[in-house]
């Protein structure tokens, strides 16, 4: 038996294991020793595979060697090894950092349940991602939303119940529209293989079932991913979660929402059904553009760093469903380069937050008041990745920006590109309330002893900001892979 | 790789890597100040040594890397971005002296931040200076904007603040609203964006889409300070004045100005823009800031508010000159980057120092300050005749070569624009509120005789 073959399911299986495990070890120590082993070997396995599709084009993995379309499949071509790597990378950053971070923000006694949860999420997501199988889909969608509901609820804040019961009804409900839109599938063709449904549904595009079920799965994962303006439940499950699941969602959670959306619009429904029969293009352009600009407004007023970074990362998903709405080799480009480049950046910027919160003892903007000038490392880290999400050149956001503008100007709307850069000026506007708060006022006498976040918080959030730079420089990676798996949505390339 | 190629990186990381030697400096004022000024005088004997090569004809480039498919960031050495490279490295030099006497007797804090911030200007400028193609030109720009941002905020006040949203408010606005299309489009339609003699454009645009996508550059060049989008150079005035040098003279407004000149000369080219009609509306409205800025700087009490507009209306000149296409008048734009930089250093030199010695502010004030400061005084003179162009100080060469292109092309409207505009400078940077009253013995005994 060569392990090679197997790295598919082991990636999803290693996490998956290391969950109950770690719930049985009781010990927060070896759970983290352990969850982290997991994560780690996740990361070295997705970077195998992005190596091995990059070398084929495309691994398919019958489960129990039942071949697809009666056994489960797991399938992994240019989009899902990206993604892939994407999330167990974040995890891997995360994972070391929130063994510091919850010390101050979850009790002792549940920080084993902490890592539990952290695995079975990830192993979620990472299912998500591999599986070739739409009711597997579903089912690691929920693994990950249940772990997410009871990660954000471990905050310390008494809110955070709250929002974590907010997202619960809306995930839930999201959930129900998915398995809904699955159903309605499997009862028209019979099969559950995402592939084999991308070969059956090209028939019958024109089916009034079909179109339902992709009414219902756009509805269900939309929820999903905090597409405007289904969105609510996220600020709330942003700002009052521990520092570490704020961070590890807003990187991976909603950017694998969109994946999910992206397979189902173009290998399983295919371009015809979703931009023909259905009005798909100009309802996604109208959502899109309405969520950058009202979550970037209502961003601008926010009081608490973690609320504001929530609704910017609302508006940054607009910029990837703008993408979709183009239908086009760049404008999914720039969906898919957007992806990655926002969750390293969005990653890193909640990373520092938390360090900003071991320092200051909170984040609203009274308290951060001078954090500039105690803690000027963690504060210059913030302003970097502020500077990405506005799209300034040299950080990763201005390439996904380029695309976007690129792709607008090949359909040739003007306006829709002065629409993009003016949304990215709301972004200067929220991003400098947090410089002009941190550089031009003196720190809180009581906070003005603060000091700079300890190591364990500062390397992995310099490292996701050192990656925002990266990816502002070297494009061979984001761009490369993300134009690739576009052609291949698309039909284009092989 | 060359020696000349050597030299071309050497200048771009110089001031970077002098800025991490101020940094480590930082608790040794006189070590950081010798510093600043062995990098200053380093990278301007880098640069002079590249001069003979780009004299002779020489277009030495380097190819650092590609950020997206065809685009990259690469530098290439030609007369115009040399002269730019020339202008900045000097001045700060120049500036640097002035920095320490003016830091230290204002008591000014934060001076390693502000030092390494100039800096890192600096580098801004070289790039831009030699910038290959626009894309770089556009990356350095942003990053020039960026980091002069500290320093016009350097005072940290509710002003400073202020004066530093509608700076930075401008810049970045114009810049990602017109600049950042307009470099995108370019892309798309020629495929690249190397600066190339004669333009990339070829005749894939004419008409309506040729004059917008010149719209688009001018008002996106933010840092030219075309009207309407000019209000950042007099806000950034809250800057302590070596920072005011370093925007009016040394690097903000002139890779402006310069960014103009590079866009018309290498992305459109100038036949291509002569032949097309529809891209006169530039003349008007570098016609319109001369003038309109011109009688805001003659109603201006403070003196660098009035020094502010004085600016945004020379800068004017140097767009007109562009947009005029003439051969003459190009090499007019060029050299007006140059004159007027150092005229503007000397006048702001001059502010600054009354403001150090005298601690006055504004026009009304300055009677018989020439009597006090007989040699600030003296040189702020010489600045002004510059700025009017006056004989044989160096404004009146560029002027001339402006009016020559002008009238060769026939543009006598312009003509009368530069005409009056000549005389309305005579009038604010003149006026009897300063050069004759602040050296006539009546307007001296008075001011000493007022109670105090």
């Amino acid at each position: 038996m060569n392990v090679t073959e197997h790295l598919p399911i082991l990636q999803v299986v290693l996490p998956l294991a290391s969950a109950p495990l770690a719930v049985l070890l009781r010990d927060r120590l070896a759970a983290f020793v352990l969850v982290l082993a997991a994560t780690w070997a996740a990361f070295a396995i997705s970077v195998l595979l992005w190596l091995q599709v990059g070398e084929s084009g495309l691994i398919s993995y019958a489960i129990g060697s039942w071949p697809p379309p009666w056994g489960i499949e797991y399938r992994v071509d240019a989009l899902a090894s990206l993604v892939l790597m994407l999330v167990s990378g974040i995890a891997a950053v995360v994972l070391p950092y929130s063994r510091a971070s919850i010390e101050r923000e979850i009790r002792p006694d549940k920080h084993y349940l902490f890592y539990a949860m952290f695995a079975l999420c990830l192993s979620g997501l990472l299912g998500i991602t591999v599986t070739g199988d739409a009711f597997n889909l579903f089912v690691f969608l929920e693994i990950s939303s249940l772990s997410s509901y009871a990660m954000i609820a471990l905050g310390k804040d008494r809110r955070s119940l709250v929002a974590a019961y907010q997202y619960l009804i809306m995930g839930t409900i999201g959930a129900t529209f998915i398995v809904i839109g699955v159903g309605l599938l499997y009862i028209k063709t019979g099969t559950l293989n995402l592939a084999d449904l991308g070969v059956r549904l090209q028939a019958m595009t024109s089916h009034r079932p079909v179109l339902a079920a992709l009414a219902f799965l756009t509805v269900g994962i939309s929820l999903k991913l905090a597409m405007f303006p289904l969105h609510q439940w996220l600020p709330n499950a942003y700002a009052y979660a521990p520092s570490a699941v704020s961070a590890f969602l807003a990187a991976t959670a909603t950017k694998v929402s969109v994946y999910a959306l992206l397979r189902f619009y173009f290998s399983v429904f295919g371009e015809t059904a979703v931009f023909q029969r259905l009005p798909m293009e100009d309802l996604m352009l109208v959502l899109a553009l309405a969520g950058m600009f009202v979550a970037s407004t209502v961003a601008i007023f926010q009081d608490n760093l973690k609320r504001l970074f929530a609704y910017s990362s609302v508006a940054q998903i607009g910029y990837s469903v703008l993408g979709i709405s183009f239908d086009s080799v760049t404008g999914l480009t720039a969906t898919i380069v957007h992806l990655v480049n926002h969750a390293v950046t969005k990653g890193g910027l909640f990373l520092l937050l938390g360090a900003v919160i071991a320092g200051m003892g909170g984040v609203t903007l009274a308290r951060v008041q001078g954090v500039g000038r105690v803690m000027p490392l963690t504060s210059f880290g913030i302003v970097i990745c502020g500077l990405s999400l506005i799209g300034v050149p040299g950080t990763a956001g201005f390439v996904s920006k380029w695309y976007l503008i690129l792709a607008a100007l090949e359909k040739g709307q003007w306006w829709l590109v002065f629409l993009i850069v003016l949304s990215s000026l709301l972004a200067v506007a929220y991003v400098w309330r947090f410089v002009e708060v941190a550089y031009f006022h003196a720190p809180r006498a009581d906070l003005a002893g603060a000091r700079e976040a300890p190591l364990a918080l500062a390397l992995p959030a310099w490292t996701l900001v050192a990656a925002t730079l990266w990816f502002g420089v070297d494009t061979s990676l984001t761009v490369g892979s993300a134009s690739r798996a576009a052609g291949q949505l698309l039909g284009i390339a092989p | 790789m060359s020696a000349d190629d050597m030299l071309i990186l050497a200048a771009l990381a110089l001031p970077g890597a002098g800025s991490v030697a101020i940094l480590l400096c930082g608790r040794w004022p006189k070590l950081r100040e010798t510093a600043t000024l062995s990098t200053a005088t380093l990278l301007l004997l880098c640069v002079l040594a590249l001069l003979p090569t780009v004299l002779a004809g020489g277009r030495p480039g380097v190819r650092l890397f590609e950020l997206l498919p065809g685009l990259e960031i690469a530098f290439r050495l030609e007369p115009l971005g040399m002269l730019f490279a020339l202008v900045a490295s000097a001045l700060w030099i120049v500036n640097s002296l002035y920095s320490i006497g003016y830091m230290r007797a204002n008591h000014e804090e934060h001076q390693t931040r502000f030092y390494v911030c100039f800096a890192l200007a600096i580098t801004a400028a070289i790039g831009i200076a030699f910038a290959a193609n626009m894309f770089t030109l556009f990356v350095f720009y942003e990053l020039l904007t960026l980091i002069t941002y500290p320093l016009v905020t350097h005072h940290g006040t509710h002003q400073a603040r202020a004066g530093g949203r509608t700076y930075l408010g401008v810049l970045i606005g114009t810049s990602m609203l017109f600049l950042l299309p307009a470099l995108v489009f370019t892309w798309h339609v020629a495929g690249t964006t190397d600066f190339t003699p004669g333009g990339i454009l070829g005749d894939r645009l004419s008409g309506f889409a040729l004059a917008g996508l010149l719209a688009l550059y001018m008002f996106g060049i933010g840092k030219a300070a075309l009207m309407p989008f000019h209000r950042w150079l007099p806000a950034a005035m809250v800057a302590p004045t070596p920072v005011s040098a370093l925007l009016h003279a040394v690097a903000v407004v002139k890779a402006g100005v310069f960014s103009v000149l590079k866009v018309i000369i290498y992305i459109f080219g100038a036949e291509t823009l002569a032949a097309e009609a529809s891209t006169d509306w530039l003349l008007l409205v570098a016609g319109f800031t001369i003038i309109g800025a011109s009688l805001v700087a003659l109603n201006a009490d403070n003196l660098k508010r009035r020094l502010a507009y004085s600016t945004i209306s020379q800068l004017a000149y140097v767009v007109l000159a562009a947009a005029i296409l003439a051969p003459l008048s190009l090499v007019g734009a060029a050299l007006h980057i140059a004159t007027h930089a150092v005229g503007k250093i000397t006048l702001f030199f001059a502010a600054g120092a009354i403001y150090t010695a005298a601690h006055k502010t504004e026009v009304s004030q300055l009677d018989g300050i020439g009597r006090r400061m007989p040699w600030t005084m003296a040189a702020f003179t010489v600045g002004a005749l510059s700025l009017i162009g006056i004989p044989p100080a160096a404004g009146f060469i560029s002027k001339w070569f402006i009016m020559s292109g002008a009238m060769g092309a026939g543009q006598w409207a312009i003509v009368v624009v530069l005409l009056a505009s000549t005389l309305l400078t005579a009038g604010y940077i003149s006026c009897p509120s300063y050069i004759e009253l602040s050296f006539s013995r009546a307007a001296g005994r008075r001011t000493r005789a007022r109670p105090r």
